[in-house]
């Protein structure tokens, strides 16, 4: 075995030697490095951020480098991404996954890459010079989606794929289900969480198990298409998530979805003129909404009625001109405490410190 | 009769072995190539990034490190197994174990030690719960005769389906807003960093020498050898064989356990339930590519560690997917170990052979 490995280690030098032989080219273009919990071609939500931070990253000459399938339970694989991107050059690392804050927020903060910018989606971390989490007021897009469903469904049962039971999940739910209910108060949203963000077999199985309880339309918080598949295929509704992407044909009502070139591109465009600082505000230094162009809605399929698709898109101009909120008045959790009281609206932080699902939803983990 | 006959070797010159595995390694370059120009990607910058990606620069040949200390230690404590031909396939679930182990130890004892009386603790902790997940196994074979394989093979789910329960369940830390975490460990119960790497390196090279010794030059290292060979032997030799496999388990569960302490403390600074992250099927490859010899195990783990890196790193240089670099990884694996097949055994082709059973 010696000479085996004599040999290998031959071989691995001959090309070390040929290595060097290529000096590595290297580009004045800055870089950005992005790390993703998935596939840049999974329909859903890494391949909207892929294309975003394409788009972005060449409205401002940058390059994009980019890892997926890092997983956001693996601190290593999170660490040694960022860090095989700076040593390639990149400037800018943008953090894809609630789960990759806590590891990023420890290089940004290690005093070894305060020259770095890190931009995390989600998460809770930001400090003063180079850090910043990012995320927008998806709960906007989610009402109106609410408000699609229930027009569409026959049941009044709505079916709810979501993830973790985590704040960003419960606005999401809690949201949609307010929507439903201003068009159908006595609708009824059922929720399954999987916990995780993504695992197409979880989330069928999770899609299934609520069409056999009576769900006529879908919703999901996750990040493949697998719920759109699975109501395709047994003739309910959905809508997408997180992108644009019809997989259900005219099974399909509409799609929450983020467009993060509205953040990207004027984020990028600071951090090239150095005029780039996090906010410090709370819970998110930087926060998008259907106003600044980051939180959208797709176009409505054939199933919603047209009534409602007006009804919709009266909602939807308030939203864009900055005049409606999804969390004000008189709203109760399931358990009977009270979220919002007549006559309040919640602020941002308070909206964040949803931890619950409200009265009309019923929620199981599997 | 038949066409292609296959008979044991029952010596081999050393210049047939050379050539045999220089084979090898060609072969898995040349179909690695062939792939990646399928995929339309140029093979010789791909592998020529390889080998920059893992040692190109400072930061990479750390990271090279930070991947080869756990494929080692692990190597390490499957040596001790395997020779003794006990099949221990679960080294996987004694780091979860081990981390476990460290992990309680963490999150409970912080602030009440010294740093280093609470990292030798968190250590010594790790290795016990990753000696008994061993311990299980091993006092079945020795006393029922179960068959090891699928029974330490079983006890990865149990550990790891266990630390997941733990996660989502009673050990989930409540400040993490309801993402399913543990609690991130305080300051004094991560391993301090020696030369810019975690001074798990450290306990890589204690460890290989320690099992250089101990298969070398100890009763129990020769007894388990001798178990390996013969069990018949060892039996009218005299030896407690009950004993050889249980103690011989101990540390090798127990040098599993540590692995998983070095990634809980240094690399994580948590528990997850994937903290051994493959490590433990890995390192069945590496000391099995090594012939069970800790010398060499060391070396055939930095050279996988180095083209896991650097198969990270092609593709966040090249853009090239993630799959890509596993396939030449897998190519690599396939071949080398399918020549091992070619070094135990003779092919013979054609009838021609009919004359040498005459």
């Amino acid at each position: 075995m010696k000479k085996v490995l004599v040999v290998m280690l031959a071989v691995i030098m001959a090309f070390a030697f040929t290595a060097c032989g290529g000096d590595e080219e290297s580009s004045d273009a800055g870089k950005v490095g992005a790390i993703y919990i998935g596939n840049i071609n999974d329909g859903g939500f890494t391949q909207g951020m892929h294309e975003a931070l394409e788009k972005s990253s060449e409205e401002n000459g940058l390059e994009l480098l980019y890892k997926e399938n890092v997983s956001d339970s693996d601190a290593q694989a999170i660490r040694d991404a960022a860090t095989n991107f700076i040593d390639e050059g990149c400037t800018i690392i943008v953090g894809c996954s609630y789960g990759f804050g806590e590891t990023l927020d420890e290089l940004a903060n290690s005093g070894d890459y305060d020259d770095i910018t890190f931009l995390h989606f989600s998460g809770l971390f930001q400090n003063e010079t180079n850090m910043e989490n990012f995320f927008g007021s998806m709960d906007e897009a989610r009402y109106l989606s609410g408000m699609a469903a229930a027009a569409t469904s026959e049941s009044g049962v709505l079916g709810y794929v979501a993830a973790y039971p985590l704040p960003e999940v419960q606005i999401g739910i809690n949201s949609f289900t307010l929507g439903a209910q201003a068009v159908d108060p006595d609708v009824e949203v059922r929720v399954i969480y999987i916990n995780t963000w993504g695992d197409a077999e979880l989330e069928r199985t999770a899609a299934e198990q609520l069409i056999s309880a009576g769900c006529d339309v879908l919703t999901y918080h996750a990040d493949s298409t697998a719920t759109q598949l699975a109501a395709a295929d047994a003739g309910v509704y959905t809508t997408g998530w997180n992108y644009r992407n019809n997989a259900a044909g005219d099974y399909y009502i509409t799609a929450p979805y983020w467009d993060m070139s509205a953040y990207f591109t004027p984020t990028f465009e600071a951090i090239l003129d150095g005029s780039f600082k996090p906010t410090g505000n709370q819970p998110f230094s930087s926060y998008g909404s259907m106003e600044s162009g980051m939180i959208c809605i797709d176009d409505f399929g054939p199933a919603v009625p047209e009534d409602a698709v007006e009804q919709i898109n009266a909602v939807k101009e308030q939203m864009e001109n900055g005049e409606f909120s999804v969390f004000s008045g008189e709203i109760m959790y399931a358990d009977g405490t009270v979220l919002c009281e007549e006559g309040q609206t919640l602020t941002v932080e308070e909206i964040w410190n949803i931890n619950k699902e409200i009265e009309g939803v019923i929620s199981t983990s599997n | 009769m038949d066409f292609i006959r296959i008979t044991k070797r029952s010596d081999l010159p050393r210049s047939k072995e050379i050539i045999i595995t220089i084979l090898a390694v060609a072969m898995s370059i040349v179909f690695a190539g062939i792939i990646l120009a399928v995929f339309g990607l140029n093979p010789f910058e791909i592998f020529r990034e390889i080998i920059m990606g893992s040692v190109g620069t400072e930061m990479r040949i750390k990271q090279t490190i930070v991947k080869a200390v756990p494929l080692i230690i692990t190597s390490m404590g499957i040596i001790v197994a395997f020779k003794m031909k006990f099949w221990n396939i679960g080294a996987e679930g004694q780091i979860t174990m081990g981390a476990l182990g460290a992990a309680w130890v963490a999150i409970n004892l912080h602030g009440t030690l010294p740093q280093p009386a609470l990292l030798l603790l968190m250590m010594a902790a790790a290795a016990i719960c990753g000696g008994i997940w061993a311990f299980i196994p091993a006092v079945f074979k020795a006393k029922l005769g179960t068959n090891e394989t699928i029974f330490t093979l079983m006890l990865n789910y149990v550990a790891i389906k266990f630390v997941t329960y733990l996660q989502y369940g009673p050990w989930r830390d409540p400040g993490a807003k309801g993402f399913p975490r543990i609690e991130t460990f305080s300051q004094d119960a991560v391993l301090p960093s020696l030369g810019g790497v975690h001074t798990g390196w450290i306990i890589a090279v204690l460890a290989t020498v320690f099992v250089y010794f101990f298969m070398k030059s100890t009763k129990l290292g020769y007894e388990i050898a001798v178990v390996g060979e013969s069990i018949e032997t060892a039996r009218y030799a005299g030896m407690n064989i009950s004993k050889i496999i249980i103690a011989a388990m101990l540390i090798s569960g127990g040098l599993c356990g540590i692995t998983g302490m070095i990634q809980a403390s240094a690399v994580e600074k948590t528990l997850v339930y994937g903290i051994a992250n493959n490590y433990g099927f890995t390192a069945i490859i590496t000391a099995w590519l090594s012939k069970l010899k800790a010398g060499y195990a060391l070396l055939v783990c930095v050279a996988f560690a180095m083209l896991m890196q650097g198969g990270d790193y092609i593709q966040i240089a090249m853009g090239v997917s993630s799959t890509v670099s596993d396939i030449v990884q897998g190519l690599i694996l396939f071949f080398i170990l399918g020549s091992e097949f070619f070094l135990r055994y003779k092919v013979h082709l054609g009838r021609a052979v009919e004359k040498e059973v005459a």
